[in-house]
């Protein structure tokens, strides 16, 4: 039985209803693991030892009548960014190579509590700075529909080991499109829930206001089964929300009739956009139309300064963040001769400028300077004045609109090595993504055919502040009524 | 050459500690004197990917502070990352509280060090809270030069309170700082111990000086490791004098120079200058994305309100208004602390006369304490007790040096009542006809010295008392001395 062609529900059903047990999957999950790893390099660490143990004492509390939730026993893979304290948590740096947190994120816990097995850690680009997974210290990641391309990133290991049929479910983080643009580019659905929705209790910090754990699966009802699990007030973290956690699944089925999908004037008709992704977003405005939605022409009149701002704000926060990789007391050290004036100083630039890579050191300098005395009011106070101007005009759509459909990112996806040297280029890769971010709303990506070259394409939906649900729903129905992406990587 | 004449300028920073069980942002203890590092967690070690949560109580006890201080306290106050590589700062950020403040301006009024009746204002410009940096033990022994770091104390809370440059000798900065500890003693919001460092001051200083007319500044020079109020006298009144002989040689002026951090050499009596943290002390401040703003509500105002009680200032003013006394006992009793000022009040309640109780505080209850290193809150001599007795001198039932012996009895025999520590002494009021046959019979053994008294010349009863006192130690020496006295004049 071909398993990594079942949903994760299918998988959690068959699981609690003693059909399969999770030892059999997880091994199944794991041996494809190991045997692609090699080619794609999704995995920085792939655990099975503790991957088998959690099965096992699933299947064992399933014995028992105990199912924990409906996706008890299905294998999970974990971005690298959120701390395991079973397994090593690296971020793909050098600066965490060896390092073994002494405690489990929220997230992690809140999964293992619902019975799913993680067996391993995903690749990702170095705390979480990119969008090709190019820069991790662990090597790059191959898209599993193209291997010359990237998966994306920062989340590409996530991406890359759903579409290649490694695990059924994958947890990533997004602070700019981390998990929407890998999800684009290899073919699969990731969330970025409103912010505060998931706890960020033990997700490594690359920029606080704007990070997000969000998940992806093949099947958006996947995807709303595992969001439950993930969601919820955590008094651990002083931003997560308080408000209630609806049923995610519950709407799912809900008709489209008489909803309003807004259309972003300045995301598809922007000059940057790939002809074959508008036509996919034009195709999918007609199947909404089909399933009874109006469509309303919407415009986001700051959209062009939201990649400024995004890499104003981001490398500021990060800036910040990363200072506790000084040498002294985690990570990476240099060694320095102590017959220097300043040793210690020395032992701080040094662990720095040799553990870090030159995209972290790039944003950390970029922060560091927008914040510096005699530039914060220019830089960083300006960007969140326009971050608030973004936030307004999202506001502002949302009192129209329901949703908002649009285009993931300006093209498939990219060759590797082709935005190396150019860091802006990369950069404006992000630039439907961001918004979300900046405005703290929910955003999904979803599957929405290929390319006549064969690479995946995808649609971007927006929903104002815990709109999730109505989100799913769409994203539901689209991919029931036609977005069914072949699902599997030929690998 | 003839001495100018100047003027010291002094502003304060004072950091207390505190009194919360546990840490800043962490659940941690705040115990001192803990083997290192065994009261740390991943948030105070600043693990990645761990979130800081705020202590309730540390808002509430500044807030109180606040309130004492005749703050300003606005509706919104909010967290601030303070930037800097430290080896005891483990983030490499402090979180602090830049430009909005949990307390705005203020001010505290004490008795003027050289006018006891008049009161000193000193201006304060603001309190932060803020989370305390770890420690730093260098180990130099044997050349090893090998530094360990304890991050017991990282996380703790401290008040940072902020005076405007509004004292002006040392001695002023001395008796600042003493009603300051006073009043944090007696909201009970910290223990103000400079040993255990729950209360550090630093000093900025300069002079004015006063030449042809115009008044010149000298640069500011902050002193730092003021580690007890005799220090800091001491510091003060070294540096001007460093400044105004520093002065007269260069002739530096303000503005002229950097404002120069010095240590302060207890054992050498000189400041001396310290290595700075960083040149520029660009702290690169920006908001704290990991915490959320705090709205300071009407109910914790008035909750504050209710929890203050009465103030030093308040209870100086009514023990010389209510109880009359003398405005330089008030101030020494109400000094003592809140546990004097409640034994005071509870032997005026028991019925003994202010006057009495104050002088016997001052003086036979103090020196007890002192010698016994005890507080009052754990003195044996309870309140009523003392009472008791003092009402006892006052109507005549013993007499001072019988009372002082019952009270050196008590000291060590804490539950006798009155009664049975006169009894257990032999100590009786003797009555009248007794007291009249003692006399006479003294004045027949003594005619020299009725002859004396007869010629006008007092001074000889005096001896007559000791005599008295061989023959019945219970004799009142007054009324031994006035019946004496009596009986040779009427003869
Ligand atoms: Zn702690």
């Amino acid at each position: 039985m071909k398993l990594e062609e079942l949903s994760a529900v299918e998988l959690g059903r068959r699981i609690a209803a003693r059909e399969l047990s999770s030892r059999e999957v997880t091994l199944y999950f794991l041996d494809r693991a190991n045997r692609l790893d090699g080619e794609l390099n999704a995995f920085i660490h792939i655990d099975s030892e503790e991957g088998l143990r959690l099965a096992e004492s699933a299947d064992n509390a399933i014995s028992h009548g105990d199912v924990a939730s409906p996706l008890a026993g299905v294998p999970v893979a974990i971005k690298d960014v959120l701390c395991t304290s079973s397994m090593p948590t690296t971020c793909g740096s050098k600066m965490l190579e060896h390092y073994q947190p002494p405690y489990t994120a929220t997230a992690v816990k809140n999964l293992t509590r619902a019975g799913l097995v993680p067996i391993g850690k995903t690749n990702m680009d170095e705390f979480a700075m990119g969008g090709s997974t190019e820069t991790s210290h662990f090597g790059l990641t191959r898209n599993p529909w193209a291997k010359d391309r990237t998966p994306g990133g920062s989340s590409g290991g996530a991406a890359a080991s759903l579409a290649a049929g490694m695990v059924p479910l994958s947890i990533g983080s997004d602070t700019g499109g981390s998990v929407r643009q890998p999800a684009a580019f290899c073919g699969v659905c990731g969330i970025k829930p409103t912010y505060g929705r998931i706890s960020r209790h033990g997700l490594v910090a690359f920029a606080s206001s704007l990070d997000q754990v969000g998940p992806l699966a093949h099947y958006v009802e996947d995807v709303a089964a595992i969001l439950q699990l993930l969601s919820g007030h955590d008094n651990r973290d002083s931003t997560s929300l308080k408000q209630p956690v609806p049923r995610f699944t519950a709407e799912l089925n809900k008709s489209l009739k008489g909803i309003r999908v807004g259309v972003i004037h300045e995301h598809l008709e922007h000059e940057a956009l790939d002809s074959e992704v508008r036509a996919a977003v034009l195709d999918g405005q007609r199947v909404l139309e089909d399933l009874g939605a109006t469509l309303v022409d919407v415009t986001l009149p700051h959209t062009k300064y939201s990649v400024p701002t995004y890499y104003l704000v981001a490398p500021s926060e990060a800036s910040g963040n990363l200072s506790r990789y000084d040498g002294v007391h985690f990570g990476f050290r240099s060694r320095v001769s102590a017959a220097l004036e300043s040793p210690l100083d020395a032992m701080i630039a040094r662990s720095r400028s040799l553990g870090f890579g030159a995209e972290v050191r790039r944003r950390v300098m970029l922060g560091t300077f927008a914040l510096s005395a005699g530039y914060y009011d220019a830089y960083y106070k300006k960007a969140l004045q326009v971050r608030r101007l973004i936030a307004n005009d999202y506001r502002a759509a949302f009192e129209r609109v329901d949703v908002l459909l649009g285009p993931v990112t300006p093209r498939p996806a990219f060759q590797l090595g082709e935005n190396t040297d150019d860091p802006v280029r990369m950069y404006l890769e992000d630039l439907f993504t961001v918004g979300a971010n900046l405005a703290g709303i929910p955003a999904m990506s979803i599957p929405a055919g290929f390319t006549a070259g064969g690479l995946p394409l995808a649609l971007h939906l927006e929903g104002p502040a815990f709109g999730e649900s109505r989100l799913l729903n769409v994203a539901y129905q689209l991919q029931q009524a036609k977005f069914f992406n072949a699902k599997l990587a030929p690998v | 050459m003839t001495a100018i004449p100047y003027t010291t300028v002094i502003g304060l920073e004072v950091h207390v500690q505190l009194k919360t069980k546990s840490k800043l942002f962490c659940g941690c203890s705040t115990e001192f004197g803990a083997p290192p590092n065994t009261q740390v967690c991943p948030v105070c070690t600043g693990q990645p990917g761990a979130l800081p949560v705020m202590n309730q109580r540390a808002i509430e006890l500044a807030l109180l502070t606040g309130m004492a201080l005749n703050c300003r306290i606005d509706e919104v106050t909010k967290w601030d990352r303070k930037n800097y590589f430290y080896p005891d700062l483990p983030k490499g950020y402090q979180i602090s509280q830049f430009d909005q403040p949990i307390c705005g301006a203020g001010y505290l009024e004490f008795p003027d060090p050289d006018q006891p009746e008049k009161l000193m204002r000193v201006r304060l410009t603001r309190a932060h809270l803020e989370e305390d940096a770890g420690k730093s033990m260098h180990d130099e022994a044997a050349g090893k030069a090998d530094s360990r770091i304890d991050l017991n104390r990282t996380g703790t809370p401290l008040l940072e309170i902020v005076s405007e440059p509004d004292l002006r000798s040392a001695q002023a900065a001395k008796a600042y700082l003493t009603e300051l500890r006073l009043l944090l003693t007696f909201l009970g919001v910290s223990d103000c111990n400079m040993q255990e460092g729950s209360l550090r001051a630093d000093a900025n200083v300069n002079l004015h000086i006063e030449q042809d007319g115009r008044s010149i500044a000298t640069p500011i020079v902050e002193i730092k490791n003021l580690n007890s109020f005799r220090a800091v006298e001491r510091a003060i009144s070294y540096e001007s004098q460093r400044q105004y002989d520093l002065w007269k040689a260069t002739g530096q002026e303000l503005g002229r120079a950097p404002k120069q951090t010095r240590g302060w050499d207890d054992t050498a009596g000189v400041t001396q200058p310290q290595r700075e943290k960083e040149e520029s002390s660009d702290y690169r401040y920006f908001p704290d994305p990991d915490l959320v703003p705090i709205r300071i509500t009407a109910a914790q105002l008035s909750a504050a309100e209710k929890a203050l009680g009465e103030l030093p200032s308040a209870a100086r003013q009514r023990l010389e208004t209510t109880h009359e006394l003398k405005a330089y006992d008030a101030d020494v009793i109400v000094s003592q602390g809140k546990g004097m000022v409640v034994y005071f009040d509870k032997a005026i309640e028991a019925g003994a006369p202010a006057r009495r109780v104050s002088s016997w505080l001052q003086q036979d209850v103090l020196r007890t304490l002192n010698e016994k290193n005890l507080t009052i809150e754990k003195f044996p001599v309870t309140a009523k007790q003392l009472a008791e007795l003092l009402i006892a001198i006052e109507a005549g039932k013993l007499d001072n040096s019988r009372a002082k012996t019952v009270f050196a009895f008590w000291l060590e025999h804490p539950k006798a009542d009155l009664a049975m520590a006169m009894n257990e002494l032999g100590i009786e009021t003797v009555d009248d006809g007794v007291l009249e046959t003692l006399c006479r019979e003294l004045l027949e053994e003594h005619p020299q010295i009725v002859e004396q008294v007869k010629a006008g010349n007092l001074k000889g009863l005096g001896s007559l008392i000791g005599a008295a006192k061989k023959k019945n130690p219970n004799a009142d020496p007054k009324q031994v001395r006035d019946l004496c006295q009596k009986l040779i004049m009427s003869n």
